[in-house]
């Protein structure tokens, strides 16, 4: 008989602790506001599962989660194969590799309020250097300010921006740990350099484009600070995001029910889509 | 199928080489037969590896030229010398099933279907992974990547030469065996020119019909396994060679004797040259124990299965014999004699007395 010591969940406990004070009991918070009505004074009515209907059927909801799939679309669509270009031409020895990381690192150091200020102040019509020179020099129509189009192309521009240079740095780690063999190989074998990307590197570069396309769907699913900052959500509607939606909700018009119910309905959301992600990524290593 | 001769072969990493120790490769002349089974051994940092990239063409060398059969390949790519080269480390295209990684190479210079699937049965069937052909490569054994690595470069039957880089390095060592005498059938049967770097003496002298024996960037010996253990050139031969090495014991010359720890010693024949540091070199298999002789102190005593090593000191001087009987105990007074004929002399490390004619 093999007897099972179990004393090593001792070790687990303090971190258990831990969560459950900084995740675990303001989480359950929230789910006790969605599901109850309260006019202040501490008094709260219990109201089922009517916030979830209220919000999964209000079109002020639909809209922004159309507006963030669309959002994260964008996104994945231009920063992972962005990301994959710049990894691939950068150069793998040599001075110019750490110019090249740290040139690539400086995006990702700059906080999130800094860069939406730095991009509203370069892109404003006739004051931001970008916005004075496409209108007055090249005397394109753009106004991030009025035009939701314009709006939406300053939004992306920025994600990508500040966040391609992580799908870079983790495609680089990946490349860079091919060994030597692998491309002489490909070369006696007369491989293309397409085949040398399809069949060396892109499988090589599996686990950690995982890694990338995963932590870019949930940092720019759960995206606020920059677009709050550059657009405040607008012109009108047009950039509002599901999380500014959210706070609009829950901090500008106090509607702690509703705002919770959302709350749990975007963190599903992102909880599942992620789940589908890494399940579809990593269903061949499995069989 | 072709016969490779290297020639005034020279190979430096550096931009601007300056003396010959900024040379990774000294100066190399060799040709090997069409169809040859060849070894390059050498110890790590010799210089083979370098060779062995500068004959597929990764490399280019700094001086010199590569010829197959009389054809000037120095300044081709490597995909059109029609080589094959299997690594130190299995290589193998990960998403691809078996079958795919073999028909990789014919695919890429766009044969025919049919032809691909001759082929790919064919070598399947020559390696024994004629059952794996529709798995995942990814998930074989280590033995099994390397056999995959191996078919790649079999599976054209245009190859002038398939080399390999230490290739048994990964493999556990009850298959080291397995796929040497694999590798040594396939030879046989696709009779094309092969190259085998190794450091390993035993995968050396198994695997080629014709050992090179690098040093420091130059050739020291090149001959059959026979040759190489019978008359080394050099005493780095005679020591790499054999377990245990070469006995390479500081003796002076009188003559056509040498002098050892004050004792005559009879050689194979007469020295050559004169001046530089001379060596008296003997096999351990060479020296015996007797009535009469060299006397010696009986050191240690060490029982490697097949036979015993015999440790002993001749005055202030270490030397080892080998026996498989007669064994004297650790401590005792013995006599020995070496053999004449196994015993020259090496001036400066390279061999001084004349062959004895048999």
């Amino acid at each position: 008989m093999r007897t099972e010591n179990q004393k090593a969940w001792f070790f687990v406990l303090p971190v258990l602790a831990l969560v459950a004070f900084n995740a675990l009991v303001p989480m359950m918070t929230v789910v006790n506001y969605s599901v109850q009505e309260t006019f202040g004074n501490n008094q709260f009515f219990w109201e089922g599962l009517g916030w979830f209907e209220q919000i999964l059927r209000s079109d002020r909801f639909q809209a922004a989660l159309g507006r963030q799939f669309l959002f994260t679309g964008m996104i994945l669509a231009i920063e992972v194969p962005l990301g994959i270009i710049v990894a691939l031409s950068m150069p793998r020895k040599g001075f110019w590799v750490p110019v090249c990381l740290v040139l690539m690192a400086l995006p990702m150091l700059i906080p999130w309020n800094v860069v939406g200020s730095m991009w509203n102040i370069f892109t404003l019509p006739k004051i931001g250097l970008l916005g004075y020179f496409l209108n007055d020099v090249l005397g394109i129509n753009y106004d991030m300010t009025q035009q939701p189009l314009s709006a939406w192309i300053t939004v992306v521009v920025m994600d990508v921006w500040h966040w391609t240079s992580l799908v870079v740095l983790l495609c680089y780690a990946g490349l860079v740990s091919i060994p030597d063999a692998y491309y002489q190989a490909a070369k006696i074998d007369g491989a293309s350099p397409w085949s040398v990307f399809r069949y060396i590197q892109l499988p090589k570069m599996k686990t950690v484009l995982t890694i990338a396309i995963l932590l870019r769907f949930m940092d720019s699913f759960n995206i606020y600070t920059e677009p709050f900052v550059l657009t405040g959500g607008g012109p009108g509607n047009s950039t509002t995001l599901l999380s500014i939606d959210l706070v609009k909700i829950a901090l500008g018009q106090f509607d702690l029910g509703p705002a919770a119910a959302m709350s749990l309905i975007y963190f599903a959301i992102t909880l599942l889509v992620s789940w589908v992600f890494y399940t579809l990524m990593t269903k061949d290593d499995a069989e | 199928m072709a016969q490779i001769k290297l020639s005034n072969l020279k190979h430096s990493y550096m931009p601007s080489p300056q003396g010959p120790d900024d040379y990774a490769l000294k100066e190399i002349d060799v040709t090997w037969r069409d169809g040859g089974a060849y070894a390059l051994l050498g110890p790590s940092g010799c210089g083979k590896s370098t060779l062995l990239n500068i004959i597929s063409g990764l490399l280019t060398p700094s001086e010199g030229q590569i010829l197959f059969d009389d054809r000037d390949v120095t300044a081709l790519p490597p995909d059109q010398r029609n080589i094959a080269q299997v690594f130190q480390f299995p290589v193998i295209y990960d998403t691809m099933t078996v079958g795919e990684n073999l028909a990789f190479p014919l695919k890429n210079r766009g044969v025919d279907a049919a032809t691909i699937k001759r082929r790919v049965d064919e070598i399947a069937e020559m390696l024994d992974v004629a059952d794996m052909l529709n798995t995942k490569a990814s998930g074989l054994s280590p033995d099994n990547k390397q056999k995959i690595s191996m078919g790649r470069g079999l599976v054209r039957d245009d190859v002038n030469a398939v080399m390999f880089d230490e290739p048994l390095t990964v493999i556990d060592p009850h298959l080291k065996w397995k796929l040497r005498s694999k590798l040594k059938e396939l030879h046989q049967r696709v009779k094309a020119t092969m190259i085998y770097v190794t450091h390993d003496q035993t995968e050396a002298l198994t695997f080629a019909d014709e050992v090179v024996v690098m040093q420091d960037g130059e050739v020291v010996q090149i001959g059959t396994p026979v040759e190489l253990f019978e008359r080394p050139q050099h005493t780095f031969v005679g020591h790499f060679i054999g377990s245990p090495g070469m006995n390479v014991l500081p003796c002076e010359t009188q003559g056509n004797r040498a002098i050892f720890e004050g004792h005559e010693v009879v050689l194979e024949g007469a020295t050559l040259g004169s001046g530089g540091r001379t060596d008296l070199g003997i096999r351990p298999e060479y020296v015996s124990f007797g009535e009469t002789g060299i006397p010696a102190h009986v050191t240690k005593v060490s029982d490697i299965g097949r036979h015993y090593v015999v440790s002993a000191m001749v005055g202030n001087t270490a030397l080892k014999a080998v026996t498989e009987h007669s064994v004297p105990e650790p401590g005792s007074q013995v006599f020995l004699q070496f053999k004449p004929e196994q015993s020259r002399v090496y001036r400066d490390g390279w061999i001084a007395t004349e062959e004895r004619v048999q």
